[in-house]
Formats: C-alpha cells, sequence, structure tokens
C-alpha cells in the first residue's frame, strides 16, 4: 500500500495552485481531504507525477451567505457541513447528506470540492447538489466559470472540470418557504457508499395538498448521478397521494443502465431506487409541512 | 485463600498504554541499520513460472537484494504443517513459488532496500513470465472427474477423507419417523486483525544469534519451526512477539515470511523488516471456514434425534498451513452438539482449490458444528411444527449424565444446559416475544426470534489429543523486592491476562496486583510455551501460573514458619503479610519473608535459597463451555435488510476470573459472528481473483449495525483444573451464528423459507421474499 514517486507541492495561494495545475495539466492530481484519491494512489491505480495539495489554501473552507445565496467553499469538509447551523436553516438537505458519508474519520477529512470532482458513482452529495439545483465555480488562470449542477456530471469519475481547472465554490439558492427536503440512502455495507441515494427536493403549493415542483437526485444507481426527471414529471402539479409518490417512483430508473456489482445487481439497484425515491418524496412533504424540520 | 481480587471486574493493566498508542507493535520497532523486504505476489491463481527476471530490480537505486523461489531451492523448508490425518497427501507451501503458483497472493519474490518505498517500488521492475492455467476454485468442481490435480504427483484434488462413526446408525435411521435433509454452506470468511502481520528479524554473526520479532500467538512453536526451516540452531533463536494487534486465530500459525524474512537478515547481516499491507494480508494470511455441509437427521415424532449423518466438503485452499487438515475434524468431533443422540457419522473431503489455506479462525471448526447441528434442530422443529426451544429441551444431557460421553468420542466435563436455556427465555421474556412476533406478521411486519444452545470444545487440551503438545508452562519468580514476575507460555494478545494473572497471583499470595508484571511472548525470557488459541489461556496457562503460585507461597509459607517458630501449614498470606493462625504476633511482612529466600542466612536447614517456581500443566480433558443466545430481528420487507432488535446471551465459561473481561470477549464473539452472519465472506470469481480484497469491499459489522447485546451467566465449574474455570475466547462466536441463522429463517417463515445461507446480504433476502411473495402464509 505504498503510492508510486511523486513530486509534492503545497501551494499557499489559489493562484499559485492555478499556476501549478496549468503548467502540468494532467500529469497533476489536485490533493483536498485524499479520502479518495490516496486509496487509488495507494493501490496504485492512479499514479500522477505532480500531487498538488490544496489543503494549505486559505480561505476555501467556509459556508456564508453572499447575495441572496449560499455559498460553500471547495475546502469544506463534510463534517463542517454536517455541523454547520447556517445549512441547517436555509438548506438542511446538505447537512442531512453529509451525515452520512462514511465514518467520521471520512468526514473530518474530506471535502464537497473533492466528492464532487472525484464523481464517484456511489458518492453522495451529486444527489443533493442535483436536487438543489446548485451551481458549481471553477477556476483557472484566466477567471471563473459557472457549471449547472446537472451539466457537471458526465460520466463515471468524470465532470466538466478542465484539467487547469479548481473547483472553488458551490452556490446554492436558500430553501423557499413550504419546501422541503430529504436523502434517503441504502449504504453499501463495507465503504459506506451508496447503493443507492435519492435526494428529494418538494416545493408545496395549494395550501401544502399539492406538488409544485420537485427536483429528485439519485445517485448510486447509474455511473453518474443524474436527475430523474420522470418522476419529477409525475409529481409536478400533482394533488399528494400516496398513489401519486407510489407511481411517480417507479420512473425512478427509467431510461437509465444500473450499476451492477458485487454489492448489488442491476435489478436489486432499480427496485431500491424505487423504493428509495418513494421514501425521500414522502419525507420531503412531511419536512414541508413542517412535521418534522427538513428531516434532520 | 480469601477472594479479593478473583472474581472482581478490575480494568484492564493492559489498556491505558494501548489506548495512548505508547506501547509497541512490531511495525513501530526500528533498529538501527534496518532494511525492508517487499514481497512480489502472483496476480495468477494458478500458473506456470516460466522464469523471474530480476535483474532490473537487483539494480534499482536502494535495493541490496533479490532473490526467486530458485535463488534459496533447498536453502529454506516449506511451511510446516503439525496436523496429521493418515493418509493425508502432501501439499506443503514454498517460502517462495518455484515452478508454478496456486493462488493470488502467493510470493514469487522477495526485495530488501534500504528503504520500504525503493523496495515496493523494485517490485514493478521484476519481470515475471507466467503461463497461465485453468484456475480450479469451486471445491465440487475440483473433486469432479477429471478436475486437473493442482499438485504434481496426486492423481485428483482431494486431499483426504477422514470418518469418525459412533452408535448405531443404521437402526437409527430404520426407525425414525422422518428423515430430514439440509444442505449447509458456511462461507469462507477473512479474520482482519486490527494489527496485519510484521516481521522483524536481526542476526548478530559474531555470537551467531538471530532474533526474530513477530506478530505471532505462538513465540515458541515459531521459534522451534525458525529453526527447522533454516537448519538454524534453535538455542540462538530468539523469538519476541511484542504487543499483538488481534490474531482470531490467523497468528497461530507460521509463514514463509517469517522464515525468509529472518534467512534475509542472515545473507544481509543487516536488520530486516516486513509490515504486510492490509491487501497481503487479505490474500496470503489463513482464511477461515469454508464447508459445504451436507446433512440428514432421524427423528421421531416427538422431536428426540436419534441420529444425524454429515458430509462435509472442506476447501483447504491450495497448500496446508499449520493446522489446515485438522480444522474440519473439529466439526466432526463436536458435530453432536449438546444432545444425546446416539448415533452420528462424520465423512469429510478435504479439497485442494487455487486459494488462499484455511485455517484456525476465531472458533476453528466448532462454530461450523454449532451452526451445523443448531440448523438441524431449527429444520426439526419447523417439520415437526415444534417450538425450536422445545426440541432442544428435549434432547439435553441432564446435569448428572455427566461426565457425558458422545458418540464421536469426547467425554463432556460439566454442564447443566436447561439452566442456562431458562435463564435466557426469561431474561429475553420468550413467551412475550411470540406473542409479539404473531401481533407483528399480522401488521405484515416480519421479526424473527431464533435460538441457539450451544456447547463448545477449548481449554486445548490433553497432549493426546493436539498435534504439538496440549500443555502450558508458567514460572513465578519473586524477585528480592517482593514484586513478583509470572512468565507465562501463553502469548496473550488482546485477551488480558496480564490483568487476570495477577489478580489471581494477589490473591494466593496475599499482597496487590499491583505488584505483578505479567512478562510472555519472548522466548528468552518465558519456559518454553504452547501459545494463545483455543481458548486455552486461562484454563490451561492459568493453571499453570496458580500451580506455581502455590509452590511459591508453600515455600514462603515455610520461611515465615521458621522466622515466627510456628507451623507452615498454619500461615496465612493477607494483605501483605504472612503470619501464624494462632496469633497475630508470629507475622512477618511478605518482603521480609521474600529477602530472607534471597539474603539466605535465616532459611530452614536443607532449604535451597531463591524463590522460584516452575509449572508444566496440562489437563486430562478439553472443557465445554455452553450456553444459550437467543436472537431477534426484523426484515424489512422492501428491501430485505435484517435488522438486529435484541440479542441476549447466557453463556457458562465455568468459574470466572474477571467479569469485565468474560463480558468483552463475549460481546466480541458475538459481533464476530454478526459479521459472519450479516456481511462477511470472501468471495473468489471464476479466475481466483479475490473480488473482496480490501475494507471497501469486504463488510466487517460495524457498531451501527449492532444492537445492545444483555448478557448473563450461569456458573458450572469444570473438574479439568483447579480454577475451575473453562474459556471464554471463542464461546460467543461459537454459540452466536446460529441464532441469527434461525431468526432470520424464523422471520421468513411465512415466506416458506426455512434455510438460507449466510451471509444474509439484503438482495439474498429480497430475493427470496419477492419469489415468494405470492404465497405468504
Ligand atoms: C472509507 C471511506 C468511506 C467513504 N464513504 C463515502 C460515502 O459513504 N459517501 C461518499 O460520498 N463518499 C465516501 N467516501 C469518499 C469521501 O467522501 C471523499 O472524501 C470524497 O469522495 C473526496 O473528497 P476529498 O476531499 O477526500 O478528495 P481527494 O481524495 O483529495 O480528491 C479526489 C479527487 O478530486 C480532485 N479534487 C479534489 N479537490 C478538488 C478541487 N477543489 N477542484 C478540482 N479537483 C479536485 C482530486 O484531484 C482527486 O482526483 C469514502 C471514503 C473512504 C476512504
Amino acid at each position: 500500500m505504498i503510492p508510486a514517486s511523486f513530486e509534492y507541492h503545497a501551494p499557499k495561494t489559489l493562484d499559485e495552485a492555478l499556476r501549478l495545475v496549468e503548467r502540468h495539466g494532467d500529469e497533476a492530481k489536485l490533493l483536498a481531504g485524499g479520502h479518495s484519491l490516496l486509496p487509488l494512489m495507494k493501490l496504485r491505480l492512479a499514479a500522477p507525477r505532480y500531487v498538488i495539495d490544496i489543503g494549505h489554501l486559505r480561505g476555501m473552507s467556509y459556508i456564508r451567505e453572499e447575495n441572496g445565496q449560499i455559498a460553500i467553499g471547495a475546502l469544506t469538509t463534510h463534517s463542517e457541513i454536517e455541523h454547520s447551523e447556517l445549512l441547517a436553516a436555509k438548506c438542511p438537505l446538505l447537512p442531512q447528506t453529509a451525515a452520512q458519508i462514511g465514518d467520521v474519520q471520512v468526514r473530518n477529512r474530506g471535502t464537497i470540492g473533492g466528492s464532487l470532482a472525484h464523481a464517484d458513482p456511489g458518492g453522495d452529495y451529486p444527489a443533493a447538489i442535483l436536487a438543489l439545483d446548485a451551481e458549481i465555480i471553477a477556476a483557472n488562470t484566466s477567471g471563473t466559470r459557472t457549471i449547472p449542477a446537472r451539466d457537471f456530471f458526465v460520466d463515471m469519475l468524470t465532470t466538466q472540470l478542465h484539467p487547469g481547472e479548481i473547483l472553488t465554490q458551490i452556490r446554492i439558492a436558500p430553501r423557499p418557504p413550504q419546501s422541503g427536503t430529504a436523502y434517503e440512502k441504502l449504504h453499501q455495507p463495507a465503504s459506506g457508499f451508496a447503493i443507492v441515494g435519492v435526494a428529494a427536493n418538494v416545493l408545496l403549493g395549494n395550501g401544502r395538498k399539492a406538488i409544485e415542483r420537485a427536483a429528485i437526485g439519485i445517485t448510486g444507481l447509474a455511473a453518474k448521478a443524474f436527475r430523474a426527471e420522470a418522476v419529477e414529471r409525475a409529481l409536478n402539479g400533482k394533488t399528494i397521494s400516496d398513489k401519486v409518490i407510489e407511481d411517480a417512483s417507479r420512473n425512478a430508473a427509467q431510461g437509465v443502465e444500473p450499476l451492477s456489482d458485487l454489492h448489488a445487481s442491476g435489478e436489486y439497484r432499480r427496485e431500491m431506487a424505487r423504493v428509495f425515491t418513494r421514501r425521500a418524496i414522502a419525507r420531503a412533504i412531511e419536512a414541508a409541512r413542517g412535521v418534522s424540520r427538513g428531516g434532520v | 485463600m480469601t477472594t479479593r481480587y478473583i472474581g472482581k471486574p478490575l480494568k484492564r493493566k493492559e489498556d491505558p498504554r494501548l489506548i495512548q498508542g505508547i506501547s509497541h507493535y512490531v511495525d513501530d520497532l526500528n533498529l538501527a541499520g534496518m532494511h525492508y523486504a517487499a514481497f512480489l505476489r502472483s496476480p495468477h491463481a494458478h500458473a506456470n513460472i516460466r522464469s523471474v527476471d530480476l535483474s532490473k530490480a537487483r539494480h534499482a537505486s536502494g535495493v541490496v537484494l533479490a532473490l526467486s523461489g530458485a535463488d534459496i531451492d533447498g536453502a529454506i523448508q516449506p511451511v510446516p504443517c503439525a496436523a496429521q490425518i493418515p493418509d493425508m497427501k502432501s501439499a506443503a507451501r514454498p517460502v517462495l513459488a518455484r515452478d508454478r503458483v496456486r493462488f493470488v497472493g502467493e510470493a514469487v519474490a522477495v526485495v530488501v532496500a534500504s528503504d520500504r518505498y525503493a523496495a515496493r517500488d523494485a517490485l514493478d521492475l521484476i519481470e515475471v513470465d507466467y503461463e497461465p492455467l485453468t484456475p480450479i476454485v469451486n471445491p465440487e468442481k475440483a473433486i469432479a472427474k477429471g478436475a486437473t490435480p493442482l499438485h504434481a504427483g496426486h492423481k485428483d484434488n482431494v486431499a483426504f477423507k477422514w470418518e469418525l462413526e459412533g452408535g448405531d446408525l443404521k437402526a437409527a435411521f430404520k426407525s425414525a419417523d422422518k428423515v430430514i435433509r439440509q444442505r449447509l454452506v458456511n462461507q469462507r470468511l477473512i479474520p482482519v486483525p486490527i494489527e496485519t502481520r510484521g516481521v522483524i528479524a536481526d542476526y548478530q554473526p559474531g555470537e551467531g544469534q538471530l532474533t526474530v520479532w513477530s506478530a505471532t500467538q505462538i513465540p515458541h512453536l515459531l521459534r522451534t519451526q525458525i529453526a527447522s526451516m533454516l537448519n538454524f540452531p534453535e538455542t540462538l533463536v530468539r523469538v519476541v512477539a511484542p504487543e499483538v494487534g488481534g490474531g482470531f486465530g490467523s497468528k497461530l500459525n507460521v509463514y514463509p515470511e517469517e522464515a525468509l524474512v529472518a534467512y534475509l537478515a542472515i545473507q544481509l547481516g543487516k536488520p530486516v523488516k516486513w509490515s504486510e499491507s492490509r491487501r497481503e494480508n487479505f490474500q496470503a494470511t489463513i482464511h477461515g471456514r469454508d464447508q459445504i455441509d451436507d446433512v440428514e437427521v432421524a427423528v421421531k415424532r416427538d422431536g428426540s434425534i436419534l441420529g444425524l449423518r454429515c458430509h462435509v466438503i472442506a476447501d483447504l485452499g491450495a497448500y496446508y498451513q499449520l493446522l489446515t487438515p485438522l480444522i474440519p475434524t473439529l466439526t466432526g468431533l463436536m458435530m453432536t452438539g449438546c444432545y444425546k443422540i446416539p448415533a452420528a457419522r462424520m465423512e469429510i473431503t478435504g479439497v485442494f482449490t487455487n486459494k488462499m489455506a484455511t485455517d484456525a479462525y476465531r472458533g476453528a471448526g466448532r462454530p461450523e458444528a454449532t451452526y451445523l447441528i443448531e440448523r438441524v434442530m431449527d429444520l426439526v422443529a419447523a417439520e415437526l411444527k415444534k417450538d425450536p426451544v422445545e426440541v432442544r429441551r428435549k434432547n439435553f444431557p441432564q446435569p448428572n449424565d455427566f461426565p457425558y460421553a458422545t458418540p464421536t468420542g469426547l467425554i463432556y466435563d460439566s454442564g447443566d444446559y436447561e439452566k442456562a436455556l431458562d435463564m435466557a427465555l426469561k431474561v429475553a421474556d420468550y413467551k412475550k416475544l411470540r406473542q409479539e412476533q404473531a401481533k407483528l406478521r399480522k401488521e405484515g411486519r416480519y421479526m424473527g426470534i431464533g435460538v441457539s444452545t450451544y456447547v463448545e470444545i477449548c481449554g486445548m487440551g490433553p497432549s493426546s489429543a493436539m498435534p504439538a503438545g496440549g500443555w502450558e508452562s508458567a514460572t513465578v519468580r519473586v524477585e528480592p523486592t517482593g514484586r513478583v514476575s509470572v512468565m507465562t507460555g501463553s502469548s496473550p494478545h488482546g485477551q488480558g491476562q496480564e490483568t487476570t494473572f495477577a489478580q489471581m497471583g494477589a490473591d494466593v499470595l496475599g499482597i496487590d496486583p499491583s505488584q505483578f508484571q505479567v512478562v510472555h511472548g519472548d522466548t528468552s525470557i518465558v519456559p518454553y510455551g504452547i501459545g494463545t488459541f483455543g481458548s486455552r489461556a486461562t484454563a490451561v496457562g492459568g493453571t499453570a501460573v496458580y500451580k506455581s503460585l502455590l509452590k511459591v507461597k508453600e515455600k514462603l509459607a515455610h520461611i515465615a514458619a521458621h522466622l515466627v517458630g510456628s507451623d507452615p501449614e498454619r500461615m496465612v498470606f493477607a494483605d501483605g503479610k504472612i503470619s501464624a493462625k494462632e496469633s497475630p504476633k508470629k507475622s512477618v511482612a511478605f518482603g521480609q519473608a521474600v529477602s530472607a529466600a534471597y539474603v539466605a542466612k535465616t532459611l530452614p536447614a536443607d532449604m535451597e535459597p531463591g524463590l522460584e517456581a516452575t509449572t508444566f500443566f496440562e489437563p486430562s480433558n478439553f472443557t465445554y463451555p455452553f450456553g444459550t443466545h437467543i436472537c431477534v430481528v426484523e426484515i424489512d420487507r422492501e428491501i430485505g435488510d435484517v435488522k438486529l432488535v435484541r440479542y441476549v446471551a447466557v453463556d457458562d465459561c465455568g468459574n470466572v476470573l474477571n467479569p469485565l473481561l468474560v463480558e468483552g470477549q463475549v460481546q466480541g464473539g458475538i459481533v464476530q459472528s454478526v459479521g459472519q452472519a450479516l456481511f462477511e465472506e470472501a468471495v473468489y470469481d471464476e479466475q481466483g481473483q479475490l473480488i473482496t480484497g480490501e475494507l471497501m469491499d469486504y463488510a466487517l459489522p460495524h457498531a451501527s449495525d449492532l444492537c445492545w447485546i444483555e448478557t448473563a451467566r450461569t456458573v458450572t465449574p469444570t473438574p479439568v483444573n483447579p480454577l475451575g474455570v473453562k474459556g471464554v475466547g471463542e464461546a460467543g462466536t461459537i454459540g452466536a451464528t446460529p441464532a441469527l441463522a434461525g431468526a432470520v429463517a424464523d422471520a421468513l417463515a411465512p415466506f416458506g423459507v426455512h434455510h438460507v445461507d449466510m451471509p444474509f446480504k439484503r438482495e439474498k433476502i429480497w430475493q427470496l421474499m419477492r419469489k415468494s411473495s405470492g404465497r405468504v402464509q
């Protein structure tokens, strides 16, 4: 379990880090919490020539309000998100998701930027980020750009980020009144990753009797996390009933090729997507009705 | 003897240093000039080695030595196998593969470099030309007609056949009202101690002294084996087991790396360290279990069991390790469990496959036996529509049946099985549980209750029944200052004997436990011993300590009596004093009597100076702890998740030296069973690749997977040793899997399911419920 040799850099500023990644291109890997990268390097499945440790960058770990949005720095750890009071009040889905990642040690080291950039098919945040219609900010030496969550995930372990770019921030609109969220996850018993994870974000209308708009993000099921649009369509504008939720959930795996591995067959994953979608929607509605605050 | 400390929940003396991380495991030790070894391991399950080219590795920076199997040919003997079964075929594991590799992870070459990084990097420079052969992974296919033998000179892959029969089996099956048959699979497991293996060897050419530090449970046996494997004088070998971070049987062995690292240190004249990675630990340290049991039971309508017949296919892997062939035979010996079954027959076929060897893993053959007989009891109950508790109760031997002779040739020492069962039923409130279950079933919720009444064999054991000596040694030496060193041949690696042996010593000598230092795991300090396994360290090792304590006490009584002018028989040891019964004035401080033994001016005539005694204790029989476990689970209908709701364990391990430690062993043992029942399985694919090769894929139980374990105890002392203690290191693991399996099968009964093979993974349970969902009863 010893990685191949590499050259280690620990830039102090974002600019310095950006110059380094620009210079070394795809021979370089950024190191944030290291909880995805280091296991790969130790098994020599990854052997980058340059490791650029961004863990020392100042001012990249924060959760704050900015121009009516919530901004989260890329280096914010899972446990900081899990315990953030600001998020508990304005975006409970994220703490709820963070609390279900791995174990305490993983949550203390792993970062939201690293998790999103790594795009593990069983990673938890992608489902939440999708359901929240978050924006992802990426920087390179010539400036920054904003990538909508929906466009961010490209394939297994592949995102819209280009070589030379660093993910710097995640932006989320605060939860509107009458909305509710929930994250329901079936964890892989060894690693803790999601076999299926469903994040539901619903906005109620008509005196909280109907679903005005639903956003459902699903992770674990397929090579990349995705928005379950067929489920959303079946919910939008409908009066809430068990049957509506159940029927909508049947569309969870529509059009996706489920993963199949040692821990769960494609068939099982597909069925679990239905079950966990239903559970997530039901809990999100409960939260929106104020039965429990965001389910946290 | 007044028992001030024995039986009390003293906290472990070992813990502060372990918790603070200030004690030393093998990898924490560093010697000046130390070099590092790394092993190149086969990526193939089965292949011929055409050539190994080490030239590039030898020239890599930092590398001082690189060797292949050919380079050490004849210099190191293969891994020893101490277990002998009549007509078993040979399958010795070479320390480095020579012409053929037979499992993924088998060592092919070794590199030594000035640091561990250079050693690891050099492995990538070794070129091995393999000719892949068809891997033989499935044990049934391995012994099917036409399967290619793994080993040259063998005609097939049958390693041995072993049988055992007692009682009139024919008559039993003839007079049966019913015969029930079932196949039970006990899956392959990986032991996963927190500390992987590690070895450091240091050779001093001037003195000719070889010192080997190894994470082992058997330092003395290892010393003998290293000496034999290297043809090196045993007197010049010292083996040290420093802190050892768990073993569960996986370090009750002799491994290629232990001999090879010693050899490298001798060759180089430099200390050499090797630390096993987790991945190597998964691939190349022994595995456990792996049996396919085809069982048949003959029963009367009233639930009495008349006879039991079982054929076991034991997947041994590619080679024998120290005890590989012995393990399944323990399943045979214990197959009738805690029941009076008049006739039984066991046939075992040991099979070679392209996998790592199986060997002793916590319980070693006995969890398989308990699983077998307890699943049988549940199946009998289901078939006869009886309560599983009643079927068990009906077949128990009664307390006055002890010592009880089994048809498999064992003599159970002592027991009161019904007492433990009744206590467990009471703690669990079994009747109420059944009512609750009926209520929940009506609501479409699937709760299951599992009961396991077990007996196990431990305190190993008389030498006649052991491959390498069934005794243990202990030296007690009272030092001139009055402090006491206890040298034990046991080799604790988490069990806590530094605490319990001190408790015992304190009560025998009437001084404080803090005055004792229990020394273990160093062959240059401790007299030859056997080691820690088979729940023997207290029953056998503890008894040796006890006897040595008594010898020292007797000598002190003579000295004290001589000093105060009384009779040795009348001397009482308490509160740091040795006093005559008749008069409190006739008293000496403990230290004063000790001092007399060393200064040797005031000793009784003809008494030797010094204060030290050694005992080699061999028990006349094994010990047989027993108990009842009751488990309650609920299954999530939609996802197949098995949730533990309650767990009640009543264990009887005879007299208890320290209830806190017994509790810890029981809880840990049960959790290890939860691992086997719910999650764990070493999976090799058809190519013989270990696809559960790391902790990201091999699931161990987490705290969040458990429920509170409610424990209670009955106490039935053993007559086998003067302490009346039985052993408790494995009982939890032996008793628990059938309770868990029974609970799951019980929960699934409405789906027409009576047996499911472990592990009870969600998808498996979900499929079972789905398949039969049309006919939920
Ligand atoms: C035992 C274990 C259990 C786990 N269980 C779970 C789980 O249940 N759910 C879950 O979601 N995750 C789980 N994880 C993964 C964990 O959440 C990781 O922390 C996370 O996936 C990666 O974050 P990191 O900060 O550690 O990234 P790193 O490992 O440092 O980096 C990961 C990748 O992202 C790149 N990267 C990192 N930061 C940036 C950035 N700012 N911009 C661009 N690229 C960047 C790196 O170059 C690298 O390729 C588990 C990990 C372990 C070890």
